[in-house]
């Protein structure tokens, strides 16, 4: 025995073995490639994409301006959206029945009701309210203004599609919430930490874990769902209102949806880009190492393939 | 330090607490000991009032929990009465409780720089030497997942100390630990009680602990406190039936 110790070990061969072949896999890929061979043959060679229409159109003025202001209903409604959202939660963790029911009632008409029933109720609410004016309810009234001029149709939209968020955005930030460990918020009072403290320092920034994906998502939905706002002429209009401004004068339809179709994509993977590297900082202590950017797994490749030569 | 007359503690129609009294001195180490559900725990966090007691009175350092008394009335303390009392007061927790989303370091230094207004360079100084005596002091940017459990609590009980507390509160500590890590933690607590004079209460099963650093150990069962006495009377002869009975079972 002690003469084996002494041994080296000998390292057993390598397996040598037939690897078991997947025929389906062979004839998935071929289906794959099939169809999509097809699809970029018919999208290539299919005259009435106009693709020429749509090089032409791309970059106009009008169009860019459309994009700006697909961006800022987007920002305004999303702001609006996420800051309604988050006391909306609060309220609805509150043990007050009032405060808690209202943050309810709340959510329970925006999200009843579809957004595009929204908008147009806002961009009507003269006809609801001429007038609108900051007083005490059967007391004195102190400003007045007429609902025409202060709502107009980019208010109109914006209001719609952000208290719309709210209601979304209020579930989000309470499911965040809620996914805190209670532990924390004891060790945090065990400190002598205020309740508003223990929120803002402790509780929020661990819930963003929790918070970040999903709302990375609504604001995706929301950069389309502006798209509803050209129901309402907007003046100057977004993106999908100003190429219907362009085909109503040149029947072109189906490039200009084009159009609008690749920036909606190109404004989305910017997004998507852009939650990515959110998500990476609010992760930060989840994991025991953060997640790789693209570009470090890029370099990364690139550094380790001499090794494997 | 801690002062409990007949305090009460329910949750809805269950009674958790059915009238403890007890004296902790100051700088002395009191170990509960008990089996699961005797309100052990319940009884740490009313000290501390994360639990509002339901009847009794409960002192720290001479002054009321929760309350505020006028002739002989009690009136609620303010949040903020109610925090500033808390500042006082260390507390361990079995779970750990680190915040996820901080380091080490920055776990210790929260609560000074943002509770007692500590200037940000004199809290950092502060806690590295804390980290530093717990033995974590290569540890500082560290998240608490890259910590085993006994750094966690080691970070967890340097955390409390940076408050600079009167009194240290154990709830549990080692008991959500692999048994090769308590001793890490347990000697970081041993070292308070004799270097430090901290005064503590630790409920714990750690009978080896008591023995070595605990003045007093209490029995509770069902609510109440059924012995007490030094850690010696519990190993020698502990004359409750209940008590016996529970020391059998966990040495």
């Amino acid at each position: 025995m002690a003469a084996a110790d002494s041994v080296e070990p000998v390292r057993p061969e390598e397996i040598k073995a037939i690897p078991v072949r997947h025929p389906g896999r062979w004839v998935a890929a071929a289906i794959v490639l099939f169809v999509g061979v097809a699809l970029g043959k018919s999208v290539a060679t299919n005259t009435r994409f106009q693709w020429g229409v749509v090089r032409q159109y791309l970059f106009t003025h009008q169009i860019l301006h459309g994009i700006l202001v697909t961006v800022e209903l987007t920002v305004l409604a999303m702001t609006i959206g996420i800051a309604l959202g988050t006391v909306l939660a609060v309220m609805r963790l509150s043990p007050n029945p009032l405060v808690s029911g209202s943050s309810w009632l709340y959510i329970w008409f925006f999200r009843g009701t579809p957004v595009l029933v929204q908008i147009l109720f806002w961009y009507n609410i003269a006809a609801l309210y001429p007038r609108l004016s900051l007083g005490i309810p059967f007391g004195p009234q102190f400003i007045h203004f007429s609902a025409n001029t202060l709502i107009k149709t980019f208010v109109a939209g914006v209001l719609a599609l952000g208290l719309n968020e709210g209601a979304y955005m209020a579930e989000i930030v309470r499911a965040g919430m809620i996914s805190v460990e209670e532990g924390q918020t004891d060790a945090a009072q065990s400190l002598g930490m205020t309740r508003l403290l223990t929120m803002r320092r402790i509780v929020l920034p661990q819930a963003m874990r929790v918070i970040i994906p999903p709302t990375g998502n609504e604001t995706i939905s929301m950069l389309k769902t502006t798209s509803l706002v050209s129901v309402i002429a907007l003046a100057p209009p977004e993106l999908l209102g100003s190429v219907q401004d362009v085909y109503d004068r040149t029947y072109q339809v189906i490039p200009l949806l084009l159009v609008a179709s690749i920036w909606y994509l190109v404004i989305t993977t910017v997004l998507t880009i852009g939650q990515y590297y959110l998500e990476r900082y609010f992760g930060r202590g989840a994991t025991r190492e953060l997640p790789e950017t693209p570009l470090q797994r890029f370099r990364r490749n690139l550094r380790l393939r001499p090794e494997y030569e | 330090m801690v002062r409990a007359e007949g305090v009460h503690k329910s949750f809805g129609r269950l009674e958790v607490l059915k009238g403890i009294t007890l004296v902790v001195a100051r700088g002395a180490v009191v170990c509960i000991i008990g089996p699961s559900g005797s309100g052990k725990s319940t009884f740490l966090r009313c000290v501390n009032h994360l639990e509002k007691i339901d009847s009794g009175r409960l002192w720290v350092d001479g002054k009321l929990v929760g309350y505020r008394q006028v002739g002989d009335k009690l009136y609620e303390q303010r949040d903020a009465e109610i925090c500033r009392d808390r500042a006082e007061i260390g507390m361990v927790f079995q779970r750990f409780n680190l915040f996820g989303h901080m380091t080490a370091l920055e776990n210790v230094i929260e609560a000074p720089i943002r509770v007692k207004k500590v200037p940000k360079r004199h809290a950092v100084g502060q806690g590295r030497e804390l980290l530093a005596r717990v033995g974590l002091g290569d540890k500082l940017d560290n998240y608490p997942a890259q910590l085993s459990g006994g750094q966690q609590q080691r970070v967890a009980i340097a955390r409390a100390l940076a408050m600079t507390p009167k009194l240290m509160l154990f709830d549990e500590p080692t008991s959500a630990l692999d048994p090769e890590l308590v001793g890490e933690v347990l000697e970081v607590m041993k070292s308070l009680a004799f270097d430090f004079n901290t005064t503590m209460l630790v409920v714990t099963h750690e009978m080896g602990f008591a023995r070595e650093a605990a003045d007093r150990v209490l029995m509770m069962d069902d609510g109440r406190i059924i012995e007490e006495g030094t850690p010696e009377h519990f190993f020698r002869e502990p004359s409750e039936d209940r008590t016996r009975q529970f020391l059998s079972a966990i040495l």
